[in-house]
């Protein structure tokens, strides 16, 4: 099925440590992504963005100079972009807008903006019955989700290392990667690294790195005379679940499931159909849930599942094929690049990390602490 | 437990009588008398049936079991002493607790309530394993 859409224009931001402003590298991710596109900020009638301001995207299209006739500045945490896209291609079809740019940029290494118990808004309720007992946030929520997860299935922390040591694996083939000269590391690496929260240590946590990205949409009729493979919307579906630690009853079944679920019948594909893999991987633990919400494996079977090397380069199920945010780019609100990603896959531009005859991805992102799960269907329409 | 809760910001309209019920040391859970529903933290909304008029607090027993836990080893903040366990206890009335424990717990463990108190007279109630108390 096709939604009548496609991403016509990708492009990462300057990454790493840039020390650059935000806004100057959402204008590298948009400038880029519509050079890509061959088109100009003349024909973005579209912007969707976070992570600017309290005003994002109103905030960058006054940066930019443009005018919209629709916007979106969803705050959903990582899965926002997933979202965009889905609003997006409804704007698009309805005739809101022509021509979207979805952008995210962050420049917290450089301006050592992150803090570890989180943002703190006293006025929710969270302030009283949560931050009171100083949970890292999120670390602490995934750390938990963890521990239930290896509790109910009996994996253990060197099986669910896989997931850090394989995204390592595609950071060693991608030059833009900031783990991309770091070499190989092993299950013993990532479990004996420094605790944060216990069971997760530093090795099972994303980056804190600069970054951003930005891809562009428009009608599919109109990708055709552009000069890039389009890259069709096939579908998209989304679960919010829990803004509170103490809201989701089963830390084991994320809201993934559902998103995955309804983004899938949309497109009338199945798991089998995929051929390239971008789900969020803020933490190990992010992506093996997402793995299995998706529906790739059985119900408390991914550490198994994954086991046999699967996601690595040349597996069957490649995954986070940039190296993820765990070895390639963590700038805080990581699910822009995992549609950049997705969207180079399908073209065939990946270099050495390219897997072969791609057709089909999926981008799944996750926001905040498993509150927020999106994803989006991407095909190449060559 | 040596643990200094950093500030706690003041009890609402929604809250204020949780947070009074800590001052005696008592736990409460906010139900619904009209659908019997249980919840955690207060609302001025049951979540079971949409009711906003029969909201009450409700004594707890203190007792639960870990739901799921963890062992911070990074400060989220200044002066606080790690490593420490924050972890989810599922009360016996049902809702969940995102609480502290005295120390590393299995989940399923029991556990019981105790208290911090603040220096504005309310408390935290904390856990810990039920063969201590």
């Amino acid at each position: 099925m096709t939604t009548g859409v496609a991403i016509v224009g990708a492009a990462e931001s300057d990454l790493g440590s840039t020390g650059r402003s935000i806004l100057g590298l959402q204008t590298q991710a948009v400038t880029r992504a519509l050079a890509d596109a061959g088109l100009t900020l003349a024909d973005v009638d579209g912007i969707a963005t976070t992570g600017v301001g309290r005003f994002s995207a109103t905030q960058l299209a006054d940066h930019l100079g443009v005018v919209p006739t629709w916007t979106d500045s969803t705050f959903a945490g990582g899965s926002a972009f997933e979202m965009f896209v889905a609003r997006a291609t409804q704007a698009i079809r309805d005739g809101q807008c022509t021509t979207v740019v979805i952008s995210f940029a962050s420049n917290q290494r450089s301006a050592r903006s992150r803090r570890l118990g989180g943002v703190f808004e006293p006025w929710v309720p969270e302030a009283q019955f949560e931050e009171p007992y100083d949970p890292l946030y999120p670390a602490s929520y995934y750390a938990m989700a963890t521990q239930a997860y290896l509790h109910r299935y009996g994996g253990t922390r060197e099986q669910l290392a896989e997931v850090a040591v394989a995204a390592r694996e595609w950071a060693l083939l991608n030059p833009a990667a900031f783990r991309h000269e770091a070499g190989p590391i092993t299950a013993a690496d990532v479990i004996d690294a420094p605790m944060v929260s216990s069971p997760l240590t530093v090795a099972d946590c994303c980056l804190v790195t600069d970054g951003g990205g930005a891809v562009v949409l428009t009608s599919l009729e109109r990708a055709r005379d552009l000069r890039r493979t389009p890259v069709e919307v096939l579908g998209y579906g989304e679960r919010t679940t829990n803004t509170s630690f103490t809201t989701v009853d089963d830390l084991a079944v994320p809201g993934a499931v559902g998103a995955a679920a309804d983004a899938l019948g949309r497109a009338g594909i199945t798991v089998a159909d995929v051929d390239v893999l971008e789900v969020y991987d803020s933490f190990t633990i992010t992506a093996a849930l997402s793995i299995e919400g998706l529906g790739f494996c059985g119900r408390g079977e991914v550490l198994d599942f994954i086991a046999d090397g699967r996601s690595r380069p040349g597996g069957s199920l490649p995954l986070n094929t940039n190296g993820g945010g765990l070895s390639y780019c963590h700038p805080g609100q990581y699910g822009v690049l995992l549609l950049v990603e997705a969207v180079r896959q399908l073209r065939g531009e990946c270099g050495p990390r390219q897997v072969p005859g791609a057709e089909v991805a999926v981008a799944h992102g996750t926001g905040g602490i498993l509150s927020t799960h999106a994803t989006v269907v991407l095909g190449a329409a060559r | 437990m040596s643990w200094i809760p950093g500030e706690v910001p003041p009890a609402d309209e929604m809250t204020a009588d949780w947070w009074d019920a800590t001052r005696e040391h008592r736990l409460t859970v906010q139900a619904c008398t009209a659908c019997g529903h249980l919840q955690h933290p207060p609302r001025a909304l049951c979540t079971g049936c949409g009711d906003t008029d029969h909201l009450v607090q409700q004594a707890a027993s203190g007792a639960g079991t870990v739901d799921t836990y963890t062992v911070v080893h990074r400060p989220p903040r200044k002066d606080v002493e790690t490593p420490y366990v924050v972890a989810r206890v599922r009360l016996a009335e049902g809702p969940i607790l995102l609480t502290r424990l005295s120390s590393e717990p299995a989940i399923g463990d029991a556990v019981t309530v105790g208290w911090v108190d603040l220096p504005d007279g309310r408390a935290l109630p904390i856990f810990q394993p039920k063969e201590t108390r």
